[in-house]
């Protein structure tokens, strides 16, 4: 039966094919266009803006209803079998038509581009590629990215994993301390930067310090660091700013692994006579290893594309503070070079290909 | 510190040694707690403050007096609102952000409906496609779509950024909405379909309802992040004056007025404000997007 189920539905899948491309690709095609029209009417019309406001919520949020609907009811007429072919792709359709044109056509795209000159117009061969790996913008673009995944990663990871235990331990308000240490993740990186440099603020040396840290450093008799534009201090001041946003992000997920640790295992320790910091290093950690590796990696690939906080405190890289993604901004928006842009854009991809491959393998092992 | 009643000793005993080795690490957490919180909150103070006062002395000397009300006002949030703009750019990220996370939760849900429950050729190479680019960097695809958009004519309008953030925000969407929905026991759709239900009723009906733990958590998780996006709304919604959103407005005031704190503590508490009462109202939905969403691109 299985047998007979295939070859008729691989051959009904071949005469449908071309009607299946058609129901998937024709009505998002037709509702972008009609969408595409009402927003261009009113980007050129004069009306109240508010208007043109609440008139482009509707037409978007009601429009892909609209869609579905419209679609559903037209398939649904079709006779009995070719309806129930149809009808998933009804469903996946706009879905997978919309990843193909975001996520999957840009890929090849920029690999095409990487090809082409600034203005993608002459093939260049590996220009593109020779010049990011020699050029010394991008070097210190690089330099940078791998400092901040190294000492952000390390810190956020250790700094949550210690904090994650003591929460552990102090009872009724744990909850409440970890929602104070949690609160920065919720903040854009755009307010981060703001209020980091608000904290960094140094003001001349015969006024008063208003920001923060330089206060205390003059109040113990130093005098006063432009933070942002010091090198080297610059880079771990920006970095600063990540590792109290992503500090409590890590705390939370570390401590829900430290609480699955059984409390068996840990009075079995301290009845061995284990002091608090070998049960921390001799059970804790090895016990909770996988979700420190998962963490880490987390970390990783946020800190890998960083690009807010660089790009709102240091005026987009200014005095050797580039990264990677801001160093790529750069190319495509002020140099409007499009070839060197794509390569630094795809080098965030391979950075990224482990990830991909080991989500596959979760995929095929049916983890995931 | 002895306990007077000898029976008792004991059990005040331990008491008391537990209370000893966790005021240490009680004391380290709320050292900890302060310090995380303390950039916040002179922000926020200072957003308060008249100008004069800002530039004149530290955030924290109004501790020495905080109800000598003459040091507080609203006139910083008034002057950022109106005569800076900001009141405009809050409505835009409202219109930037709410399509975008209306629409990608549309089609993902449908979209993982079929890969739950319906039979379809290629659906396996389908899916593992949603799962390959789910972590693929946006940052891949910002040339590439603003060069369909130029095609398009789509730069700079609602519809370009809505659909941006519809394909950034549709993996994570799908793979989420897949697993909760791929657990809805059998039994419950089997009865759907006998009671006669179109796939589309059985979804609109049945399906949608019960995913709405699911389907919160994403929606909370796409909220912040598309509320929070400088990269994309640079990118797509450019930055002029009538249809930039809030970050990219503030972004603008930190480059033209970056020594002017009444400014940039108002505008940015304005910011944060709505993320902030998303955190504190739903805050186990909000970690709970936030730790599915963590593997985004």
């Amino acid at each position: 039966m299985d047998m007979n189920k295939q070859t008729s539905s691989l051959s009904a899948w071949l005469t449908m094919g071309p009607l299946r491309l058609l129901v998937s690709l024709v009505v998002p095609v037709i509702a972008f266009l009609v969408l595409r029209w009402s927003f261009i009417f009113m980007r050129d019309s004069d009306a109240n803006r508010m208007l043109i406001g609440v008139v482009a919520l509707i037409v978007g949020v009601g429009g892909v209803w609209l869609l579905f609907w419209i679609t559903n009811d037209l398939v649904g007429r079709l006779p009995g079998p070719l309806r129930d072919r149809l009808q998933p792709f009804v469903f996946v359709g706009p879905g997978v038509v919309i990843l193909g044109i975001y996520l999957v056509y840009p890929v090849f795209n920029s690999i095409y581009l990487s090809f082409l000159d600034a203005r993608s117009e002459n093939f260049v061969g590996l220009d593109n590629w020779i010049y990011t790996f020699t050029n010394s913008g991008s070097l210190i673009a690089f330099r940078n990215n791998i400092l901040w995944m190294i000492i952000v990663t390390g810190f956020t990871v250790s700094m949550g994993l210690v904090i994650a235990v003591m929460v552990d331990r102090i009872g009724k308000w744990e909850s409440l301390a970890k929602s104070l240490i949690f609160l920065p993740m919720a903040i854009s990186a755009v307010g981060a930067s703001i209020i980091w440099r608000f904290v960094y603020h140094p003001s001349p040396i015969n006024k008063p310090q208003i920001g923060l840290i330089n206060a205390i450093i003059v109040a113990l008799g130093g005098e006063p660091i432009s933070f942002l534009i010091t090198k080297p201090l610059n880079n771990f001041a920006l970095m600063a700013v990540m590792i109290w946003m992503v500090t409590g992000f890590a705390m939370v997920v570390l401590s829900a692994a430290v609480k699955g640790v059984p409390g068996e295992l840990l009075e079995a320790a301290r009845l061995d006579g284990a002091s608090e910091i070998q049960i921390f290093f001799r059970v804790i950690i090895p016990f909770i290893k996988g979700t420190i590796i998962t963490i880490s990696t987390t970390v990783v690939i946020m800190v890998l594309k960083v690009f807010d906080i660089v790009f709102v405190m240091a005026s987009g890289g200014q005095f050797d503070t580039d990264v990677v993604a801001n160093q790529m901004y750069k190319e495509f928006f002020t140099f409007g070079n499009f070839g060197r842009g794509s390569v630094l854009a795809l080098i965030l991809l391979i950075a990224v290909v482990p990830v991909i491959v080991s989500n596959i393998r979760n995929l095929r092992t049916g983890r995931s | 510190m002895k306990s007077p009643s000898q029976s008792r000793q004991s059990k005040m005993g331990t008491w008391l040694r537990a209370f000893l080795s966790a005021t240490p690490v009680r004391f380290a957490v709320i050292v900890i707690c302060f310090l995380w919180s303390l950039p916040t909150v002179g922000m926020l103070i200072s957003s308060f403050r008249p100008e004069a006062d800002i530039n004149s002395s530290g955030w924290w000397t109004v501790f020495a007096h905080p109800f000598e009300f003459t040091q507080w006002t609203l006139a910083n949030y008034q002057g950022v609102t109106s005569t800076l703009g900001l009141g405009q750019a809050f409505l835009n990220t409202l219109l930037v952000t709410i399509p975008s996370v209306v629409i990608p939760i549309t089609i993902a849900a449908f979209a993982a409906y079929a890969f739950a429950w319906l039979e379809f050729p290629g659906k396996n190479i389908l899916f593992a496609m949603v799962i390959v680019v789910m972590v693929v960097p946006l940052h891949t695809a910002l040339i590439p779509i603003l060069r369909l958009y130029r095609v398009a004519d789509l730069n700079g309008t609602y519809l370009g950024i809505w659909l941006a953030h519809t394909g950034f925000g549709l993996p994570l969407a799908i793979y989420l909405l897949y697993g909760y929905i791929s657990t809805i026991p059998r039994e419950i759709m089997e009865s759907a379909v006998i009671d006669g239900a179109s796939p589309f009723t059985a979804f609109t009906g049945m399906i949608l309802p019960l995913s709405i733990p699911a389907i919160a958590s994403f929606a909370i998780f796409q909220f912040l992040w598309v509320w929070n996006d400088l990269l994309v709304a640079l990118v797509f919604l450019g930055t002029s004056r009538e249809t930039r959103v809030m970050t990219s407005h503030m972004t603008e005031l930190v480059g033209s007025k970056g020594q002017d704190w009444e400014i940039l503590t108002a505008g940015g508490f304005i910011m944060m404000i709505v993320p902030l009462i998303v955190f504190f109202s739903l805050q186990r939905y909000f970690i709970r997007g936030l730790l599915a969403g963590s593997v985004k691109g």
